[in-house]
């Protein structure tokens, strides 16, 4: 019985945190793209665009869900909802953080924990393509159809190499769970080099960063939804609330990718440097940041700024306060720090994601295929096999 | 809960299997072929597979499945028309014939095998660690021959598929 | 039945014997040949549900190892005749097996 009131509650903030961080991870990428752009991105709904996402989804809510004639009905109404169950699955076996004790309760800072985490991921994001496929097939639309057959033979293609990238780290940990891998990435070189999976398998990360680009349908490889050349390509003819439930699985997709390359290349929720000097890194740079904010505040360039940039100032030196004084409560210590680097990293990555897409054009799509075959996969080939051959000349 | 889960997933199992030969359309098919794989790996898990539980659904419902719903949308199948006529008394006979007979095979199943122990989850592990170790001692090489049999395969298929047959 | 109670074995064999002969009966009525395909991929996948049973039934991985070559054959196998089902639709322009009939008297 306890056992299932800590996992409800746990379900209920995982739920909670993943959808809101949906819905502001939309506005990030709008004002990013944006300020690249040397604009200013969402402005008036709510101070700095916050209230966007909000307005976006009532505007998604509200509007009118037409269903074409002559479609597949069961297969147009079960399209959107198979991609967003399963993108919203994945989270299920992401682990934030240690194991923490609070009270009576001894839990760790994730949903579950299988031994085969990592092949549960892979296995949900191959089913994933189906929601793709079928969204194009079921919307009796040409444009809709070669966009939905593009995306899912590119996201097949680059499962492979993403694969292949994957089993690398895998081979120095010796292990399927996400627990353990983050566990033997612990410690440190030569006492502040952190033994994240990243320095020896540096290929590896690149081949993954670069598969989950395609397998998210991001730019560089988002062709089969491009706008100008198919016509938004197998979500063309969905509106409302399945359109909204594609975007939510695109955005969901994007957060699972990096969480897991966050657990199994960068190590996890571990410090780049050992403990009682990475404690104060949070403090620093929310202090850091509430400063910024105060001093553009004082003179501010636009008006609504004399009252958001302070406001903004004091909720990053009350996050910079809360920081500190977490050090003094050995719970909220690890809770806190451990959120932060994870969410760090994370948002990191998420950022990276961002920038591509705000740089770089996009790929044809027969360049994406053949570079998918003859580029990526024998390079994670190569780093599987130079990873195998090291840890079967060095152990024992 | 074990008994739950098996009646759960096994009614889903042979429900999707009667739909699959069914229905008409081809896709409708192949939806319900990916519930019986995705049905048979909670099955699989049960019975302590879980390797081999992932592999199905990566490899068979993610991959094999995609290929057919590829080739049934790029061929643009329909749906079959019937052109033998059978009355609706045939078709309802064959209907109570083929359950008869799945009765009878489960009953001679039910008699002829040892009282076995149940399945309780969790009395047996298939991990990743003991299938490695085997397949590469014991079964290395047929392991090694059926990569061979991709590799036939993969060319075979290329040349087929090619344009200027 | 109480609902906590292990299930017995012959219920697994029981159900691979029904998913088997309901993939007989596709393979021997359907005409498409596409979902004559698919109910050989459901015979193979109530054959791997046996291999794991028994393979529970001894404590061994062996019936798993059997299970995921059978997989492996199943994938190959699914490739190479989708391509031929492919080039045959290619020149016959016909999915149904009825009408491949050229070489009949």
């Amino acid at each position: 019985m306890n056992f299932f009131i800590v996992s409800l509650i746990k379900v209920a903030v995982v739920a909670f945190v993943l959808l809101t961080t949906l819905a502001y991870l939309q506005w990030i990428e709008r004002k990013v793209i944006a300020h690249v752009q040397l604009r200013v991105g969402p402005y008036r709904v709510g101070p700095h665009g916050l209230l966007q996402p909000l307005a976006d989804v009532v505007k998604l809510i509200t509007k009118e869900g037409l269903m074409p004639s002559h479609v597949n009905r069961l297969f147009y109404l079960l399209a959107p909802f198979v991609a967003v169950a399963l993108a919203l699955t994945s989270i299920a076996v992401i682990p934030f953080g240690p194991e923490i004790k609070i009270g009576p309760v001894d839990t760790w800072m994730q949903l579950t924990d299988l031994r085969i985490g990592i092949l549960f991921v892979l296995a949900v994001s191959s089913i994933g393509v189906y929601g793709v496929a079928l969204g194009g097939w079921a919307s009796n639309n040409k444009y809709s159809l070669l966009g939905g057959l593009r995306s899912s033979a590119q996201m097949i293609s680059y499962e492979l190499p993403m694969a292949l990238a994957v089993v690398a780290p895998l081979l120095l940990a010796n292990t399927l769970s996400f627990r353990e891998m983050v566990n033997y990435q612990s410690g440190y070189w030569l006492g502040f080099i952190p033994r994240w999976n990243l320095f020896p398998e540096i290929f590896g990360f690149i081949v993954f960063m670069i598969a989950s680009f395609a397998e998210t349908n991001r730019v560089p490889f988002d062709l089969p939804e491009a706008e100008n050349e198919l016509v938004a390509g197998f979500h063309t003819e969905y509106s409302s609330m399945s359109f909204a439930a594609f975007f939510m699985a695109e955005y969901a997709n994007m957060v699972t990718v990096t969480c897991v390359a966050t657990l199994l290349f960068l190590g996890g929720w571990q410090p780049p440097f050992p403990a009682p000097y990475s404690d104060f890194v949070p403090i620093l740079v929310f202090a850091a940041a509430g400063l910024v904010a105060l001093y553009h505040g004082l003179n501010p360039a636009r008006r609504m700024d004399r009252f958001t940039l302070p406001a903004t100032a004091l909720l990053f030196l009350g996050i910079a306060a809360i920081f500190g004084l977490s050090l003094f409560v050995p719970v909220a210590k690890e809770i806190l720090m451990a959120l932060f680097w994870f969410c760090g990293k994370v948002l990191f990555l998420l950022f990276v994601f961002i920038w591509v897409r705000a740089t770089l054009p996009r790929f044809r799509y027969d360049q994406l295929m053949r570079f998918a075959w003859t580029g990526l996969f024998p390079l994670a080939m190569l780093n599987l096999l130079g990873t195998g051959l090291v840890v079967a000349l060095t152990t024992k | 809960m074990t008994a739950l889960i098996f009646i759960i997933f096994a009614a889903i199992a042979v429900f999707c299997g009667i739909n699959l030969v069914v229905q008409t359309h081809p896709i409708a098919s192949a939806l319900s072929l990916i519930g019986v794989m995705g049905s048979l790996a909670v099955l699989y898990l049960q019975l302590g597979g879980e390797f081999i539980a992932a592999a199905q659904v990566i490899v068979y419902a993610g991959a094999i499945m995609v290929l057919f719903v590829f080739v049934i949308m790029l061929l643009n199948a329909g749906a079959e028309a019937s052109t033998f006529q059978v009355s609706r008394f045939v078709k309802y006979l064959g209907a109570i014939l083929l359950a008869a007979f799945l009765g009878l095979i489960s009953l001679i199943i039910q008699s002829t095998l040892p009282r076995t122990e149940g399945v309780t989850f969790g009395a047996f592990q298939g991990t990743a660690v003991d299938i490695g170790r085997k397949l590469f001692t014991t079964y290395l090489w047929p392991f090694e021959v059926t990569s061979v049999l991709i590799l036939i395969a993969i060319v075979g298929a290329i040349v087929l598929a090619r344009k200027e047959i | 039945m109480p609902l906590n109670a292990a299930v017995p074995l012959s219920w697994y064999l029981i159900l691979s014997a029904i998913l088997f002969a309901l993939g007989v009966a596709g393979f021997i009525f359907r005409r498409n040949i596409i979902t004559v395909f698919m109910s050989i991929e459901l015979m193979l996948n109530a054959v791997n549900l046996t291999f794991v049973t028994f393979s529970y039934q001894f404590k061994q991985v062996d019936g798993h190892i059997y299970s995921f070559f059978v997989m492996v054959v199943a994938a190959a196998e699914a490739a190479v005749g989708l391509a031929i089902i492919l080039t045959v639709f290619k020149n016959r322009s016909t999915l149904m097996i009825d009408e491949v009939n050229s070489m009949k008297y």
